[in-house]
């Protein structure tokens, strides 16, 4: 039932492998013998009821369940040939590498320009002037630099909640990781912001591996090029987005997809 | 209306006036006491209060020493207690659920916030008046701090636990280490309920009588000398109101005045502060 | 340069850099650590240090210190039970009146105040308990005393003091200070203390609750005596130990009006003694060592007493949260 099916699309390089993965907060199984590949460059979606453990997978790849105790995860996730659950991986420089969005947008209490700069001065020491370039370069990659340019100073929460939430993105870009992950993004969000966003992803996969989750099929079908429905911490059917939506090989999807479930 | 409806309507009445009562006998006593300090401590007031040292009996004088000694002592204890109440608050809100070390102290210093202030007194006494044979200003600012601390460990912590944990895990999945996470983007989140906490502890202190009693215990000239017994408001108030001559007992009353008017505009700058930090 | 070499200078510069942060991080979290175990070390070196006082009094008289009503320097005995007595007969008068008005008001504050007002009036009361005890020592001296002997007193002693057994507790001269004025003054401190604590444990009652109740038809007061306080017993218990605790330690408003006589009298009219008065108004003062140890003494049981009472009212407070948790 978990084993990933053959036709599994793999003409675009895997950038995350994911081998046999389970979840645990504590004894309770969240995620059961995963396994798939996501895609260089491209957008993964990862569909299905609450519940069914597509944000924990997320979490596993920055590995954000470390912050609490009694949550462990084994088998394997490989990013660029290293297995991120081992013991030895370092947790920040994975996550500089691994770039997250919440549901809520979580602007810092600082100034929209500080918001940008804080993640890159952890791990990089920019002159003044390469700092504002790059904070303008990731204000635009979010199609934010327009609407801020005039209030850099301005506190980043004084942004309505879409520009907040692009303001997340573009500081998610800023640290140029190799790979984006999107939990729910625009649920907290306006349709016209919502469209916004999903534009800016079709703009960002061509540098970033882009996962996202999210609860509104729709949403899915309109961004992403492979999706995943899961269902109470397994993965039911993996494949191209277009193929999933049109003719799922398992019952269970169709049934989600068209309706008929949750 | 049958009559177990009508009952039951009248014990209500009756009960919720009763809640009423109560709240009325409450502001009442607020009202007079705030009544009684502004009439007999307004006619006390006089720029000499300000000015002049504390007199011998019957003859004029201000409270200018023990303004300053007050001041002096509150501001050392405030500057002792912060750091330390900041950085334990922090500990109990960001790695204190884990472990003994966490709930053991959360439970130790809710206890030390409501601890009876005069044992503090006695505490100071013992290991440090005691050992250097004389009463001091720093005895004074340590026993204040002492009342401090755990004001402000209870509202950071508080403050910190307000910080929703999705802001921490944007700040982490950025690659920021921890230090970072809380003090760059937690605490800073939270800086005005943590100001907030630090003025409530200055409220808290200000007033404090019995610690200062047998510690900075009190004197009568102008003295900077932290190592040498300072005046303070609260034990010039307590040994002026308790004494038969009427200058004295004024200059009591205008202290006290000075004093609660002070600490009420204290706790309503620190909530006028903290309802518009979360509010934003 | 190749880009080889070059990587392995990044990799070199980022393995150091996190090293600086790993060792950073563990420095932040050790350093708090440590001024969290500093507060725990607070508490040890005051009961070490007040048992270490305190030790030639016990030394002296033992446990017999504990109810000797004895307390006179000049002969240099002391014994501790009439500083007892008098710090328990206050705080039970104060929390006997105390507890009532205070659920009355938190009553008030959360189901009858118009919500303009409630902010207002719940600022009012936390204002209350920020007064310092001093001011209300002083009011309590100057201002109630009067009042007190001149209204109340003679009233109290017409009505109480004329019944069996228990008028015993309201004759004497009507002098305004003395036990019974100083669990008044005591009472109107620790009002808003338990009233504060008992209002935010009324307000975790879930609305749905209240809303199912009174969807039933029962009236305001019946959804509080059947919903909110079922619900909230354990809490408001915890806030009526910690006004307790704050009752029994509190020393300025009490030295003010107590009388500060060593004696134990049947009437609350008369003059006591509390344990904080006793300090406050001996120890400065005091220069027999055995004096010097034995007010120590005094000192360390309040400090055991409160501790207690102190503990028990967390406990059940955390025991409502706890309880609350689980619910949800």
């Amino acid at each position: 039932m978990n084993t990933t099916p053959a036709s599994t699309p793999t003409s675009p390089a895997a950038k995350i492998k994911v081998n046999n993965l389970n979840f645990f907060y504590g004894s309770f199984q969240g995620l059961k013998s995963i396994n798939l590949e996501i895609a260089d460059r491209h957008v993964t979606a990862f569909i299905g009821p609450s519940g069914c453990g597509k944000s924990t997978l997320l979490r596993t790849f920055n590995r954000m369940y470390d912050l609490y105790p009694g949550q462990h995860a084994t088998g394997e996730i490989v990013l660029n040939g290293k297995n991120v659950l081992d013991k030895k991986q370092d947790l920040n420089q994975l996550r500089a590498k691994v770039g997250m969005v919440f549901q809520k947008p979580t602007p810092f209490p600082m100034s929209i320009y500080d918001n940008i700069a804080f993640g890159v001065k952890l791990y990089e020491s920019l002159s003044k002037a390469e700092m504002d370039e790059r904070v303008e370069w990731a204000l635009k990659k979010a199609a934010l630099w327009d609407e801020v340019k005039d209030k850099l100073k301005q506190s980043g929460l004084s942004l309505s909640g879409g520009q907040q939430q692009r303001l997340c993105i573009a500081r998610g870009v800023a640290v140029k990781p190799d790979v984006l992950l999107l939990d729910e993004p625009t649920s907290a969000l306006d349709p016209i912001s919502t469209a916004k966003v999903e534009e800016l992803l079709h703009e960002l996969k061509t540098d970033y591996t882009i996962a996202i989750v999210t609860h509104n099929m729709q949403q899915a079908a309109r961004v992403s090029d492979f999706t995943a429905y899961m269902y109470l911490g397994e993965m039911i059917e993996f494949g191209v987005t277009d193929e999933i939506f049109i003719k799922p090989k398992r019952k269970e999807t169709e049934d989600y997809i068209t309706g008929r479930f949750g | 209306m049958n009559t177990i409806y009508r009952k039951r309507l009248f014990i209500n009445r009756l009960a919720l006036l009763l809640a009423l009562a109560a709240m009325a006998v409450g502001m009442l006593f607020l009202a007079w006491i705030l009544y009684t300090l502004l009439a007999r401590g307004l006619s006390g007031l006089s720029l000499a209060v300000f000015t002049q040292m504390t007199p011998p009996p019957g003859s004029e004088g201000g409270l200018a020493n023990a303004i300053f000694g007050s001041l002096m002592m509150v501001g050392f204890a405030t500057f002792i207690a912060t750091p330390i109440g900041i950085l334990a608050g922090i500990y109990l809100a960001e790695f204190g659920n884990r472990g003994w070390v966490g709930p053991t102290t959360r439970f130790i210093n809710d206890i030390l916030l409501s601890a009876p202030s005069i044992v503090v007194g006695l505490f100071i006494y013992t290991v440090y008046v005691a050992k250097v044979q004389h009463f001091s200003g720093w005895a004074g600012t340590l026993a204040l701090s002492l009342l401090a601390v755990p004001v402000v460990v209870r509202t950071t912590e508080n403050m910190l636990r307000l910080v929703p944990n999705s802001l921490r895990e944007a700040a982490a999945a950025l690659g920021a280490p921890q230090w970072k996470v809380v003090l760059s983007v937690a605490l800073r989140a939270v800086r005005g309920g943590v100001l907030t906490g630090i003025l409530l502890a200055v409220a808290r202190i200000s007033g404090e009588t019995a610690p200062l009693l047998f510690t900075a215990l009190n004197n009568q000239f102008w003295s900077s000398d932290m190592n040498a017994p300072m005046a303070n408001l609260p034990v010039v108030i307590f040994q002026f109101a308790m004494s038969p001559f009427e200058n004295w007992q004024s200059l009591a009353w205008a202290g006290a005045l000075l004093i609660t008017f002070s600490v009420l505009v204290l706790n309503i700058l620190a909530r006028t502060l903290f309802s518009q930090k979360t509010s934003s | 340069m190749s880009t080889a070499e070059q990587e392995s200078i990044d990799a070199a510069r980022m393995a150091k850099k996190l090293n600086r942060q790993h060792m950073a991080d563990k420095l932040f979290r050790f350093t708090t650590l440590g001024f969290a175990l500093l507060v725990l070390a607070m508490l040890a070196a005051i009961i070490a240090s007040l048992i270490y006082g305190a030790f030639p009094a016990f030394r002296e008289f033992g446990f017999g210190f504990l109810t000797s009503t004895d307390w006179n320097p000049v002969t240099n005995k002391y014994g501790a039970l009439n500083t007892i007595f008098g710090t328990v007969v206050t705080s039970i008068i104060a929390l006997a009146i105390a507890i009532p008005v205070s659920f009355g008001i938190a009553i008030f504050l959360t189901e009858l105040c118009p919500v303009w007002l409630k902010r207002p009036l719940g600022t009012a009361v936390e204002l209350l308990a920020a007064i310092p005890s001093i001011i209300y020592g002083m009011w309590g001296l100057f201002v109630f005393a009067p009042v007190f002997s001149e209204y109340i007193q003679p009233f109290l002693a017409q009505t109480l003091g004329k019944l069996p057994i228990i008028g015993a507790l309201f004759q004497g001269p009507a002098m305004g200070i003395g036990m019974l004025a100083a669990g008044v003054i005591l009472s109107i401190m620790v009002i808003p203390f338990i009233a504060s604590v008992m209002r935010d444990v009324f307000e975790v009652v879930p609305g749905v609750l209240k809303e199912s109740a009174y969807g039933l038809g029962a009236t305001t007061w019946e959804v509080v005596r059947n919903v909110v306080l079922p619900y909230t017993k354990i809490g408001v218990v915890g806030g009526v130990m910690l006004g307790l605790g704050r009752a029994l330690g509190e020393t300025m408003a009490v030295t003010f009006v107590i009388g500060n006589a060593h004696k134990i009298s049947a009437s609350l009219f008369n003059p006591g003694n509390s344990i904080a008065s006793t300090l406050a108004n001996e120890f400065a003062e005091a220069s027999k060592d055995l004096h010097i140890a034995s007010l120590i003494s005094l000192g360390l049981v309040l400090f055991l007493i409160t501790f207690i009472v102190l503990a028990i009212a967390k406990l059940l407070l955390i025991r409502l949260t706890r309880n609350e948790g689980a619910r949800t």
